[in-house]
């Protein structure tokens, strides 16, 4: 055991319960640490103050509409995947006021928007995709002309521990998506969970100055070529064990010369446009602003909170709705999620975490629904079709 | 608005009164609902009453009588804004389980001189017999919701009360869904949301207490219950709720009657 300096780029193992001290080492300075937890029958993202606070032990089983939490087969501290929260909630929060305004004589007067002191948070157990994410997000609010003050504030001061998916969920297929189930960049620490022979160690890659500031003081050990050798391991078997896959192949174009293709109708039938899908999706970043006043009609707030494309109200222009029906709606998310995201933004909208196939109450499956569309390519001659399927 | 203080009134029809209490379950704005406009009457709060014209009228309860169908005229005629107060008002209220019945067989069962009651045979929403500016959820109504109501049209302004689902407060409470994670069947994804997703955060299913949401999918939603276990006749009663008179919900009500 040592406490020696480590460097960003170098990576360590520490034995199981000295993971307790990285929590300890940041609250210490200030972070209030997230991480997952277990509440209401579901693992979610929550304040954590020890290491006794994960759900160990504890795995979930995920399938279309369906998530249920189970006991694992060892003691993991990892051995799920991702639930219904996502990170999105703490760096942009579902609510907040833009502004206040009070009535001032004749005038108006803008109030100061109490905002505390920017948090200061760490993400404890961010999984790869939900890095993928975050990078996305990140382009979103801080990559263009217009900046998200607030998101970039608490964004800025974020300490990321990234924790590899040994045990990818029924719904996962972060494979298919080139976002894991290892995480390559965007984290300070990135930690993968080996157990062998009931004993419990983690890798400890350090992916920046902060991480290895982090790390230093809390007593671990160089990795070993073994160490090294199970984490590659564990992770291929993992990427070859995903729920779900998507192919990518042509995916943009794919969907764009099948804006008319029947499937759309068939899961208008199903869709609920209940809007689940948007909100638990770790990359959807849309919102809606509401102005309103007091009774008095004194005081005048401006509120932004999350919206969805699967509401009427979001594509309301004069005169009405221009997606007025679910199956113009489901469309317009999918295609967006998984091609015009790529003419928007540069990358797919689309992580793999599975979470829309999980939430969604009658089961709607992202990778099913182009599959299909795939399957039945409308502007494929038939001949063309069958060649492919042999 | 006039000058001087809005007239606001309250009119009571066929209901349980617990819409018009949430104007006094305000509380905290209360006085400034007091401050801003004249109660003009209000039953559950005063005797006194002022004449009309009113520049506000919240109308609770549904249309059940002969006389109830000529008292919501007169009450329209003396009203400038007419806006409805929950389930009853707005879509018929549970009243209306008689809809689908024979109200004379109800009658002769409960009374004893069955000839001494006048009723109509269906319980309907307001807006089945004059116009309604403003129709507002929920059984009862969010109080909250009725202070947006009334901020926005004393200020002249659309109140905030979103048609979408429940899911979508489910969601911003960081609430786990009832259905996907407990298999509970769940009313919210066709359910208008208004309630702050109150039931699903204690881990209950929606019962629906406000009204269909926009582009309500039920035949869908229903398929998922069956999934769940729910059984016909369980599906229709969960549709047979405080707003089954709603055209949504009647109808896949009736889709599982048999």
């Amino acid at each position: 055991m040592t406490t020696e300096p480590v460097h960003a780029g170098g990576t360590v193992a520490l034995e199981g319960e000295q993971l307790d001290r990285l929590i300890t080492a940041l609250s210490e300075r200030k972070f209030e640490v997230l991480g997952p937890k277990l509440h209401d029958g579901a693992i979610v993202y929550d304040r954590l103050s020890s290491l006794n606070d994960l759900p160990s032990g504890w795995s979930d089983e995920q399938s279309p509409g369906k998530y249920r939490i189970k006991r694992g087969k060892g003691d993991a501290l990892f051995g799920y995947v991702v639930g219904p929260h996502s990170w999105k909630k703490f760096l942009y929060p579902p609510v907040q006021r833009m502004w206040q305004a009070e009535r001032n004589g004749k005038g108006l007067h803008i109030l100061p928007n109490h905002d505390s002191a920017p948090s200061k948070f760490a993400f404890f157990g961010v999984r790869p995709c939900e890095l993928s994410a975050l990078a996305i997000q990140d382009k979103i609010f801080l990559g263009g002309p217009y900046v998200d003050p607030g998101y970039k504030a608490r964004r800025e001061n974020l300490f990321l521990v990234a924790v590899n998916c040994t045990q990818p969920g029924g719904n996962c297929f972060c494979a298919s998506m080139n976002t894991g189930p290892k995480a390559v960049a965007g984290f300070d620490l990135a930690l993968t969970e080996l157990s062998q022979d009931g004993h419990r160690s983690f890798l400890v890659e350090i992916g920046t100055a902060a991480g290895a500031a982090m790390l230093s003081g809390i007593p671990h050990r160089p990795a070993t070529d073994a160490d090294k050798q199970l984490a590659e391991r564990v992770l291929a078997h993992a990427a070859r064990h995903m729920g779900r896959k998507l192919d990518t192949r042509d995916l943009k174009d794919l969907l764009y010369r099948n804006y008319e293709h029947p499937q759309w109708d068939k899961v208008a039938e199903r869709c609920l446009s209940c809007a689940n899908c948007t909100l638990v999706c770790p990359t959807c970043f849309c919102t809606t602003v509401e102005d309103s006043t007091d009774i008095t009609g004194n005081h005048a707030e401006r509120w932004r909170r999350w919206d969805s494309c699967f509401t009427v109200d979001f594509s309301y222009i004069h005169g009405g709705s221009v997606r007025a029906t679910p199956r113009s709606r489901y469309r317009q998310w999918m295609v967006h999620k998984l091609a015009a995201w790529l003419d928007q933004f540069g990358v797919s909208g689309c992580v793999g975490c599975g979470r829309c196939i999980t939430w969604c109450p009658v089961g709607i499956d992202i990778t099913a629904e182009a599959s299909a569309i795939r399957q039945s390519d409308q502007a494929k001659a038939p001949a063309e079709q069958g060649r492919e399927s042999e | 608005m006039a000058q001087g203080k809005p007239k606001l009134a309250v009119w009571k029809f066929a209901s349980c009164d617990g819409c018009q209490l949430s104007l006094l379950d305000c509380e905290d704005e209360l006085l400034a609902v007091a401050g801003a406009v004249e109660i003009a009457s209000f039953p559950e709060a005063t005797r006194a009453t002022v004449k009309g014209p009113y520049d506000i009228s919240l109308v609770e309860g549904s249309i059940t009588t002969p006389h109830d169908e000529q008292r919501i005229h007169s009450i329209r005629r003396s009203s400038r804004f007419l806006v409805t107060i929950g389930a009853c008002a707005t879509a018929g209220g549970i009243q209306a389980l008689r809809n689908f019945k024979d109200v004379n067989e109800f009658t002769s069962l409960v009374y004893a001189h069955p000839d001494y009651i006048q009723t109509l045979k269906k319980s309907t929403p307001v807006t089945d017999h004059v116009f309604v500016d403003f129709e507002l959820r929920g059984c009862p109504i969010n109080k909250y919701q009725l202070i947006e109501v009334l901020s926005a049209l004393l200020h002249g302004r659309k109140p905030n009360t979103p048609p979408h689902a429940v899911c979508m407060e489910c969601k911003q409470r960081g609430a786990v869904c009832v259905m996907v994670a407990h298999a509970i069947p769940c009313l919210g994804p066709v359910t208008q949301a208004g309630c702050g997703a109150l039931c699903p955060s204690y881990a209950r299913g929606c019962y629906g207490c406000f009204g269909p949401k926009e582009t309500p999918n039920t035949a869908s939603l229903a398929a998922g219950w069956a999934e769940l276990g729910v059984s016909n006749r369980d599906l229709m009663r969960a549709f047979r709720g405080f707003n089954t008179y709603a055209e949504p919900f009647r109808r896949e009500s009736e889709a599982h009657e048999k």
